[in-house]
């Protein structure tokens, strides 16, 4: 539905939680590898054993700083930790050490742009982002009907940052683009891998609908707060949906935000639905107090430039450059940065050796990126390495074969490659028995067409140059090796010599 | 200060106490004497005081990223009153999980 054609506007603030890259846990020493068997990454402190006394990680604060940076925050002189207090069997201490009043940073936003400009750039504004650590897990097999759920507290006191965004997104695909940009973000500054399989990025969603009234004013629906989406898929199916639901919600029941309490809803993807969870606990029930164990941080000028000089070049400021650098269109840049900084190294590379940015641009994303996207894998160990790429489209370029064949020998290195075979131009023309035609083969051959073809030699020396196109055809016949280019460069000479 | 019977049921909940009508009322004549201590600050004008934000005046205590020994799987589930040699066992929990 157009947006002009939309009978409301349906108002979207995220929330997001994502792990940061520290090798050991926020508090305690224990490491943070994924994967590792249920409770052997567990100390007193994480267990919330008594006696035990947390002790924060300087890098866990540290790339919590860029991220706030790279966010555009404030950073506040002076921040502490609270106890959010909730009984939970993947909470230990039955607190969450996290940050109430004093976040150590606030008011920063971060803009999406679509490349396609499939919607207007949306500036995005971060309420605040804070450092806390993280819950176990709990698992339950419902299949086996047991009645008890086992904890693994692995994860519990593992360092992640919350995220909150102010209600500017206006639709579920803009959420999307704007939790891609998020992610390229943060994993172009090495803050966080955002893998959601391995639980490193969560996303929470809210969402209501404004509704203009008649008379000018708008009336708002209840929000509702989405768990359990997994991928961003999932969000931008879970928001659709959503505000589906609340649209026909308002239309029968015509209830108002403050008329009914703040709801939460979890996402079943396979169901493709919502569903209500328990109410919210105001924030009062989690009696927040600050944390005597941990003392605050105060962060002076100098470190704020320290973290800031080591930070690294965002997405943003690389998309302007590769563009620049490499005289390409922001569109082509964008696309390339968004993939990640492999493939930025890889087109840079390729583009060196060729020499030229809008050849590489175009062969990165038609024939590389879209044979990654259709068989997976990454680019560091696609089979066509940026040497052997750069060969091809420089021979493509000095007339050696057209697009088509290059196209042809591509897939041919591709073959190779995947063979684990040593894959360059030679090979992938040898395999493909490509013999290149030599000028004066081609010369021998284009002549023989002439006389055959009295009819086109003298449509072209009437003026018409496109009739020399029907050479091609039967000169591709004879020799599936010639370079269609060339056969009508070597005839329109040889005609004009006649 | 006081607080009503509501109050004290309310906070029972919150800390997972099942709290029988006569200790409700004890609770809060206790709990009303505690508070209406702590309300004396409420005499002084405090409008230019700092909040406390912690008593000591240590700042800034960090320690670096460096993996230290964990516990075995043995030592860590010891003390639970039910576990399966891997995890802690609990009553089912249903719902969702991770940090709020």
């Amino acid at each position: 539905m157009p947006a002009d054609a939309s009978p409301f506007t349906t108002v979207i603030g995220l929330e997001v939680h994502v792990q940061l890259l520290t090798r050991t846990k926020l508090f305690c020493g224990c490491p943070t590898t994924f994967g590792a068997p249920a409770n052997t990454q567990v100390c007193p402190v994480c267990l919330g054993l008594p006696g035990s006394l947390p002790v924060m990680n300087r890098r866990a604060f540290d790339l919590a700083l860029r991220a706030a940076l790279a966010l555009d925050c404030t950073i506040a002189p002076f921040t502490k930790w609270d106890r959010k207090n909730y009984f939970y069997p993947d909470l230990p201490k039955g607190y969450q050490i996290s940050q109430y009043d004093l976040p150590f940073s606030s008011d920063g936003s971060l803009e999406v742009v679509d490349p396609k400009g499939a919607f207007p750039p949306r500036r995005v504004g971060i309420i605040r982002v804070h450092l806390e650590e993280d819950a176990g897990k709990s698992m339950h097999d419902e299949a086996a009907g047991t009645a008890d759920s086992r904890i693994d507290l692995n994860r519990a006191g593992t360092p992640l940052v919350e995220i909150v965004s102010q209600p500017d997104l206006r639709s579920p695909q803009e959420a999307r683009a704007w939790l891609n940009e998020l992610k390229l973000l943060l994993v172009y500054l090495g803050v966080s891998d955002c893998n959601m399989q391995e639980g490193s990025l969560r996303v929470d969603a809210n969402v209501n609908l404004h509704v203009p009234r008649g008379d000018g004013s708008t009336a708002k629906t209840p929000i509702v707060e989405i768990k359990n989406m997994n991928s961003f898929r999932s969000v931008e199916r879970a928001l659709a949906y959503e505000a589906a639901r609340q649209w026909e919600e308002w239309q029968r029941t015509g209830i108002e935000m403050g008329k009914a309490p703040k709801q939460t809803r979890g996402w079943d993807d396979a169901a493709g639905i919502t569903r209500g969870q328990r109410h919210k606990e105001e924030s009062s029930d989690y009696r927040y107090f600050p944390d005597p164990d941990l003392v605050p941080v105060t962060v002076a000028a100098e470190e704020l430039a320290a973290i800031r000089a080591a930070m690294g070049e965002p997405p943003t400021r690389l998309r302007a450059a590769l563009a620049e650098k490499w005289g390409i269109p922001a569109a082509d840049a964008a696309v390339i940065v968004n993939q990640g900084r492999d493939v930025v190294a890889y087109y840079e590379t390729v583009a060196g050796l060729v020499g030229e940015g809008k050849p590489a641009a175009n062969w990165l994303q038609q024939d590389v990126l879209r044979t990654l996207n259709e068989t997976g894998g990454t680019i560091t160990d696609f089979p066509v390495g940026p040497a052997a790429l750069a060969d091809l489209i420089g021979r493509v370029g000095r007339g050696e074969f057209d697009t088509a064949r290059g196209r042809e020998i591509f897939a041919g290195l591709l073959t190779l490659g995947r063979a684990a075979l040593p894959a360059d131009v030679a090979a992938a023309v040898a395999a493909l028995g490509i013999t290149a035609v030599s000028d004066d083969e081609l010369t021998d051959l284009v002549r023989g067409l002439l006389t055959a073809n009295p009819k086109i030699v003298a449509d072209v020396k009437g003026g018409k140059e496109q009739a020399a196109a029907g050479l091609i055809g039967q000169a591709r016949k004879q020799n599936p090796n010639v370079n269609p280019g060339k056969v009508r460069e070597v005839a329109l000479t040889l005609i004009r010599a006649m | 200060m006081s607080l009503s019977a509501t109050d004290v049921a309310k906070v029972g909940v919150l800390a997972r106490l099942a709290l029988s009508p006569t200790e409700v009322e004890a609770m809060a004549r206790q709990l009303s004497s505690i508070v209406g201590f702590v309300s004396q600050l409420e005499e002084l004008d405090t409008t230019r005081i700092e909040p406390l934000a912690h008593p000591l005046d240590t700042r800034n205590v960090f320690r670096d990223d460096v993996p230290q020994t964990c516990l075995t799987t043995n030592q860590a589930l010891q003390s639970a009153p039910r576990h399966d040699g891997e995890c802690f066992l609990v009553p089912a929990v249903l719902g969702e999980t991770g940090a709020a």
